[in-house]
């Protein structure tokens, strides 16, 4: 298998993935979830039997990473004076931005809108990532950017 | 619709980029780099430093890049390789010394393990001719225990993987010619004018 050397993923990954985590789970868990995508790429890297679509590779290792960290922040306990019946967990930070909003969108369209708008990924790449068909990413992304139009 | 598409992509463009110093220390402390590199400014151009967990395993000029010798790192060694200019501090330091005069000899532990054979024979008696001196290809080859494969011994320097530390340009024709180099001959004519063995024609 010839792979590329792994500084050259990261280069021209790293910022793409990036951009992808924090749009996914929001700026304070995304420096925390980068990490771990990259040092889990690294770990399974030269056992790699594919290079043909890196990105996609990357990214659904990154995907899987804030879904870790997700549902780590979902079991974390939350303060007593916010009880009691609490809503659910709110947005990482309390910033206006049009991610925030997304945050609170069910998992398929947050990711979707995620690699659509912050990796700018095709949707063939898209439903790889997903590991679900192309008609299916379009499909999550329009729901995400419908719900959007709703709230705003 | 077209709005939000829009805004969503300017605020995910703002995003700060992340720590890879921070992911290269972390790794290293795991243990899953193979390779480190740095790029090392020197009067022949820049340098491409890489090393393994042994030692330098290649010094490359890298005159049109740093690509062409990771793709080689990649392939001959590992490729999880990592960018980190600091760990070849101690290699950068050594070199600007002896660019300056103020270095005869380098202390840096080498890793010899992609080369084999009589390459490797070739190129462990090269390194051994001391700061100052020059032997011929017929000296090399004898030294390796093969006297009569000079050709040999030729292309085992031609393909040094270390240059400049293990000092193939002090390899010489007998009679005095440069003969080759693989970084040019015009470094190896820098590299014995430094050192004061440039033979005079």
């Amino acid at each position: 298998m010839k792979l590329p050397p792994f500084s050259l993923l990261l280069e021209e990954h790293g910022a793409g993935v990036y951009g992808f985590l924090v749009a996914l789970c929001g700026p304070a868990d995304a420096e925390d979830c980068w990490q771990e995508t990259w040092l889990a790429a690294l770990g399974a890297y030269p056992k790699l039997t594919r290079a043909d679509n890196l990105r996609a590779w990357l990214l659904t290792i990154a995907r899987n990473k804030a879904r870790d960290a997700h549902r780590a922040r979902a079991r974390r306990p939350i303060p007593a004076a916010s009880l009691p019946d609490a809503p659910a967990p709110p947005p990482p930070e309390s910033d206006p931005s049009l991610w925030s909003l997304v945050a609170s969108l069910p998992a398929k369209q947050r990711s979707a809108l995620a690699l659509r708008f912050a990796s700018d990924l095709a949707y063939k790449d898209i439903a790889a990532v997903m590991e679900c068909s192309e008609p299916a990413a379009r499909q999550s992304v329009r729901q995400g950017l419908r719900k959007l139009r709703e709230v705003l | 619709m077209k709005d939000i598409q829009e805004q969503l992509r300017a605020e995910a463009r703002r995003a700060a980029s992340p720590d890879v110093e921070a992911l290269t220390r972390e790794a290293a402390a795991r243990g899953l780099v193979d390779v480190v590199y740095g790029v090392i400014e020197s009067p022949l151009g820049p340098l491409v430093a890489a090393k393994s967990r042994r030692g330098l395993i290649r010094l490359a000029y890298a005159t049109d890049g740093t690509d062409g010798a990771l793709e080689e790192m990649a392939r001959r060694v590992s490729p999880r390789i990592l960018e980190s200019p600091s760990r070849v501090d101690d290699a950068r330091r050594q070199l600007d010394e002896y660019f300056n005069g103020r270095r005869r000899d380098f202390e840096l532990d080498l890793d010899w393990s992609i080369l084999q054979g009589f390459t490797r024979t070739v190129l462990e008696a090269t390194a051994a001719i001391p700061y100052g001196h020059v032997a011929t290809y017929r000296e090399v080859a004898s030294d390796a225990g093969s006297p009569r494969a000079v050709r040999a011994a030729g292309n085992a320097l031609g393909s040094n993987p270390i240059p400049i530390i293990v000092p193939c340009h002090r390899v010489l024709r007998t009679g005095g010619a440069l003969g080759g180099y693989t970084g040019g001959l015009e470094r190896k004519e820098f590299l014995l004018r430094l050192e004061g063995t440039l033979p005079s024609l």
